[in-house]
């Protein structure tokens, strides 16, 4: 499949008064044309800032590439000059944000703000560029989008606002959408509509979503890979069902276990114990180790590679090393392992065809 | 909105009224009267002139013919300057005054916000900690320290410009508006830098980067009309410091305006013309501050259209 970014062992720090908090710590991965990548994790494990250092919005003053590259159309954007950058945001690369309550400026007409990026990028006329953007507005969905283009942000709903800011981000057509946590301030029955609405126009359209979330509700609804970030690194990455029906990381599991599921019987939600890394002082091993049960003496010493479980799935735990010592993951994801023909619980006969459950 | 706008006008003649009663009352206290300095006049002098201006009746009488007169648009006439009617007086000085203000205005306000820009767009470099020293001296030091040392160096020294006086047309009025521009100069600055900073850290314009704006159109299209809405209400009070500051600048420059006439009126306790000339400063105020309320609708959609805040 073709590539249309990579991002290769990135490193990014911040710096504060406090010191340099290694934000991202070696990231790595790989977009394709045309699917969904979800990148799934707590608050803190540097999913927001790796695709903000993608766009290059993170203030330049305080934060530094410390390592790697993200290429994209054949050129390295860590090295870009700014004005290479404008070129690409918003044209190329486009983002939807968190907070649609706030994402959008209050003093000027909604109009105004599709219509700037067409603009920006493309040699058209206004009147064009008005045209395209009422055409944008109706197919996120907008009603009588020819008279509220003219309307103020505050004049509508916090699911309208999104879609509108969808609109932008749709506006000149982006080979890459990167939407963080676009449903997260919205309540539920919109986060459904505008989850279908997205899907509908990655169909449309044809562009690379980076889908970030903490939601893995929304990540089984929307995703086609997954990649697990904790502690400024990727620990585990596969395709939506690998990551469901076989993890392999101890975090995995514990992200999955602490999923409400109306299948099972228990009546405590799981919590994985501990707190996040401290990234001003990263741990030296894998960062997960303070906070897992199945944590090895080795994970504590140094940091595990990825090892492959199969060609679109790799995950960084000690566990898959071959010498390692054999553990039995937690009673619910042995449950969810039966179901995956891949995985060394599956239950099912050959013809099943497994993960599809 | 027209509701809004009327309820406001209503307000506003109620203001006046009360400041014209208010003023009237305080002025009685005032020590002297008007004629004390017609010291030549014997005792049935006195009383044909108290007679003519009418300060003979007991003060509810005087009170209500001036209210009736008030209402007329008539101010009553100078007990110093002659058979000249307070109306007179003021349509004469106010153009050197107003022409001061709105300068000093225009000029206070847009230098201040381009330096309040500067600041916040290079936080914590030379220019903003240079704007903000700037800011700072203007805000502490009082428009006639100011208006001394631009006459000093300026006029005094360099020969640049006048000393004083309104007689060289716009040349005239360079230094006494610099001195009054500084107070509201550097209120913008301060105001501009700190709202902008926040502004620059909202989701929008992390959005307006997002879709490949320069920093240009981010300061200019998108942040600077979101930085200017808690400037605009503001205003306001900058245009009353314009006023009073423009009493003593004026007297400083020896410019023939309506606060340097303010002054003296009360030096001789010319009733009707402090009367006049308070009347006419309040009257200003709170046309300016209706103004700036209108003008906050048309910054912010957010209140235009829920027609007033509350």
């Amino acid at each position: 499949m073709e590539k249309i970014l990579q991002v290769i062992d990135l490193e990014l720090s911040f710096h504060t008064f406090a010191g340099e908090v290694k934000a991202i710590r070696g990231v790595s991965f790989d977009l394709h044309k045309g699917e969904t990548l979800a990148i799934v994790g707590e608050s803190g494990s540097g999913k927001s800032v790796t695709t903000k250092s993608i766009m290059r919005l993170l203030p330049e003053t305080s934060s530094e590439f410390k390592n790697g590259e993200i290429l994209f159309d054949g050129k390295d954007l860590t090295s870009l000059p700014e004005s290479g950058m404008q070129k690409i945001r918003g044209k190329d690369i486009s983002m939807i944000f968190q907070d649609p309550m706030t994402s959008l400026n209050p003093t000027m007409p909604i109009g105004k703000q599709v219509m700037e990026p067409i603009l920006k990028h493309q040699k058209v006329s206004k009147a064009k560029a008005k045209e395209v953007a009422i055409e944008l507005l109706k197919m996120v969905g907008i009603p009588n989008a020819e008279v509220r283009y003219k309307m103020y942000p505050h004049q509508f709903s916090g699911g309208q606002r999104q879609r509108i800011v969808i609109a932008i981000a749709l506006a000149c057509n982006p080979k890459i959408l990167i939407a963080d946590e676009p449903t997260t301030a919205l309540d539920v029955t919109i986060q459904a509509q505008i989850l279908e609405l997205m899907k509908d126009i990655q169909k449309k359209v044809d562009t690379s979503i980076i889908f970030i979330t903490h939601d893995l509700g929304v990540v089984a609804n929307v995703a086609d890979r997954v990649a697990v970030m904790y502690g400024g690194r990727i620990v585990e990455v596969g395709t939506v069902d690998e990551i469901f029906y076989n993890p392999q990381h101890p975090y995995t599991w514990g992200l999955l276990s602490s999923m409400p599921s109306l299948d099972l019987e228990e009546e405590r939600l799981y919590a994985i114990p501990g707190t996040p890394p401290d990234l001003l002082n990263p741990p030296v091993g894998d960062a997960f180790a303070l906070r897992s049960e199945y944590a090895l003496k080795i994970d504590l010493e140094q940091a595990p590679p990825m090892f492959q479980v199969s060609d679109t799935h790799y995950a960084a735990t000690w566990l898959l090393h071959p010498n390692a010592p054999k553990v039995e993951p937690p009673a619910t994801i042995i449950e969810r392992m039966k179901t995956f023909r891949g995985s060394r619980y599956y239950e099912g006969t050959d013809g099943n065809l497994g993960g599809e459950a | 909105m027209v509701k809004y706008i009327g309820k406001r006008l209503i307000y506003m003649f109620l203001t006046m009224f009360l400041i014209a009663t208010a003023t009237f009352f305080l002025m009685q206290t005032l020590p002297g009267s008007p004629i004390a300095s017609y010291n030549k006049l014997n005792e049935s002098q006195r009383a044909i002139v108290e007679k003519k201006y009418g300060i003979d009746k007991p003060k509810p009488v005087q009170y209500a013919i001036y209210m009736k007169n008030l209402a007329k648009g008539d101010l009553g006439t100078s007990f110093v300057f002659k058979g000249k009617s307070v109306n007179d007086l003021l349509v004469n000085r106010f153009k050197p005054s107003f022409i001061l203000g709105a300068q000093a205005m225009v000029f206070g306000t847009v230098v201040g916000i381009l330096l309040g820009m500067l600041a916040a767009l290079r936080q914590n470099t030379f220019w903003d900690y240079g704007s903000t020293f700037f800011a700072i001296l203007g805000i502490s030091i009082p428009s006639f320290v100011f208006a001394s040392l631009l006459q000093y160096w300026i006029a005094s020294e360099w020969h640049l410009l006048p000393v004083g006086l309104w007689n060289d047309g716009w040349k005239s009025s360079i230094l006494p508006s610099i001195a009054l521009a500084m107070g509201p100069l550097a209120l913008s600055a301060r105001f501009i830098r700190t709202e902008m900073i926040e502004v620059l850290n909202s989701d929008y314009i992390t959005l307006a980067k997002a879709k490949g704006a320069n920093g240009y159109e981010i300061a200019f299209k998108h942040a600077l009309r979101n930085a200017l809405i808690p400037l605009v209400t503001v205003l306001g009070p900058v245009a009353a410091g314009l006023i009073t500051g423009s009493l003593v600048v004026e007297q400083i420059f020896a410019i023939p305006g309506i606060g340097e006439q303010f002054v003296s009126s009360i030096m001789t306790n010319d009733h009707a013309t402090i009367m006049g000339t308070t009347l006419f400063f309040s009257a200003f105020l709170i046309v300016v501050i209706f103004i700036v309320d209108i003008l906050y609708g048309i910054i912010d959609p957010r209140i235009r259209l829920s027609g007033g805040k509350s």
